[in-house]
């Protein structure tokens, strides 16, 4: 059972570390504002969860990247251009471009949406184990920008006139704003709310 | 309420021993590192930073990437591959893909000078010093050069069997740059870049 700063009437800054009397509003070390617990948060995680989702729709659903060779001119999908480069053999890159725009985009929006969930739902799975959650979306949520360099380095370099053209599709934009709405969502969520709720329980009395 | 250090994470409250140069504070709960100090950090980020700054800048200006097929070539530099996105209403996507990956990083680089040079030197921090370094730690998941790298890797791959793909000077430069960054993150202590602005 851990003390917090909470539990001794104290409030802790989240940006420097320094301890105040819980009545203190304002960090006098790095100008922070004081909050013990962020109830607030969780709307703004909502928010931008939201947001986040419905911008991954359209980036989904509009080309990503349009190519132009000799012949023929074609618009893919984030998912069409992974089963494109699949289809040639090149697997591991498939993979990387599934994961990092797919797989990790829809993992993050369950994830986020489970941990808001947890904070004021009893939950199965024990904090420490959210926590780690909490941390792997966090450090994992930015790599998915990684698909829109990939668009931007691509066609700024395939432009061989009549030979080839890579330009981006409309899909980017989206799939860029539903990366940074994701990422401001889970930003927002204050993660001593994950701990709460064990250490309340334990002692059988509901604070707020 | 000095000796007291709060877990930003976790909310668990410590009382701050003496963390020998090297060693790490971690919370019990959370495993968060909460003091973690090294000799002579702030000279070391510093030269780290002043370095990395001059890479960003260098890079800027130099081939980044470049290919060939059919007698046809092309290159770009970073700030062209910003630019990609320039047509139309993607413009907004073009300011901020430059801006994840030179300008925060870069911003975050002179914050981080900005901080420490008067610490170094047992100087009085300069005038808002604490705004300048609460930002940059704000900035950093902001901070996209090494997924850049990563991205360049990942285009060419996409682009070995359409044309012939030439890496430039300035991914190299890049490449260390994101190095640098991580080295120099390991020296950063923010404990005790705050008890030192708070003196």
């Amino acid at each position: 059972m851990k003390v917090t700063a909470r539990d001794k009437g104290l409030v802790g800054c989240r940006h420097c570390a320094r301890v105040w009397p819980m009545e203190k509003t304002r960090c006098d070390r790095c100008g922070a504002r004081l909050v013990s617990r962020d109830r607030a948060s969780l709307q703004k995680v909502w928010a931008w969860w939201v947001a986040g989702v419905m911008a991954y729709i359209p980036a989904n659903v509009y080309p990503m990247l349009r190519t132009r060779t000799l012949f023929s001119t074609q618009e893919d999908t984030i998912t069409a251009g992974a089963f494109e480069l699949a289809k040639y053999g090149s697997y591991g890159v498939a993979a990387i471009i599934l994961i990092a725009s797919v797989l990790i985009p829809l993992g993050k929006f369950f994830a986020i949406a489970y941990l808001a969930l947890s904070v004021s739902r009893s939950a199965t799975m024990p904090a420490g184990r959210r926590f780690v959650l909490y941390e792997v979306v966090e450090y994992i949520g930015r790599w998915s920008m990684i698909d829109v360099f990939v668009v931007a380095i691509l066609s700024a370099i395939v432009q061989l006139s009549v030979a080839a053209a890579i330009n981006p599709g409309i899909a980017a934009i989206a799939f860029a704003l539903s990366v940074i709405f994701t990422m401001l969502s889970a930003q927002s969520f204050d993660s001593r709310l994950i701990w709460d709720r064990i250490d309340t329980s334990e002692k059988g009395a509901a604070r707020g | 309420m000095d000796e007291l250090i709060a877990c930003p994470h976790c909310d668990a409250l410590y009382h701050v021993g003496r963390v020998q140069k090297g060693k790490r504070a971690v919370c019990d709960r959370c495993h968060a590192k909460l003091i973690a100090p090294r000799k002579a950090a702030g000279a070391h980020i510093i030269a780290l930073a002043l370095a990395s700054v001059i890479l960003v800048i260098a890079a800027l200006f130099l081939p980044f990437i470049g290919i060939s097929r059919l007698g046809f070539s092309n290159q770009a530099t970073i700030l062209e591959i910003a630019w990609a996105f320039s047509g139309g209403p993607m413009l907004m996507l073009s300011l901020a893909t430059l801006g994840l990956i030179v300008g925060l990083p870069l911003l975050r680089l002179l914050l981080t000078l900005y901080t420490l040079i008067p610490l170094v030197r047992d100087r009085p921090p300069w005038p808002g010093a604490a705004r300048a370094f609460r930002l940059s730690e704000q900035l950093k998941p902001w901070s996209m050069a090494e997924i850049f790298v990563i991205g360049c890797a990942v285009a060419l791959v996409k682009l070995s069997d359409l044309a012939r793909v030439e890496l430039g000077p300035a991914f190299f430069m890049f490449a260390v740059l994101v190095v640098l960054l991580v080295i120099q993150d390991t020296f950063m202590d923010r404990w005790s870049v705050w008890k030192a602005l708070e003196k």
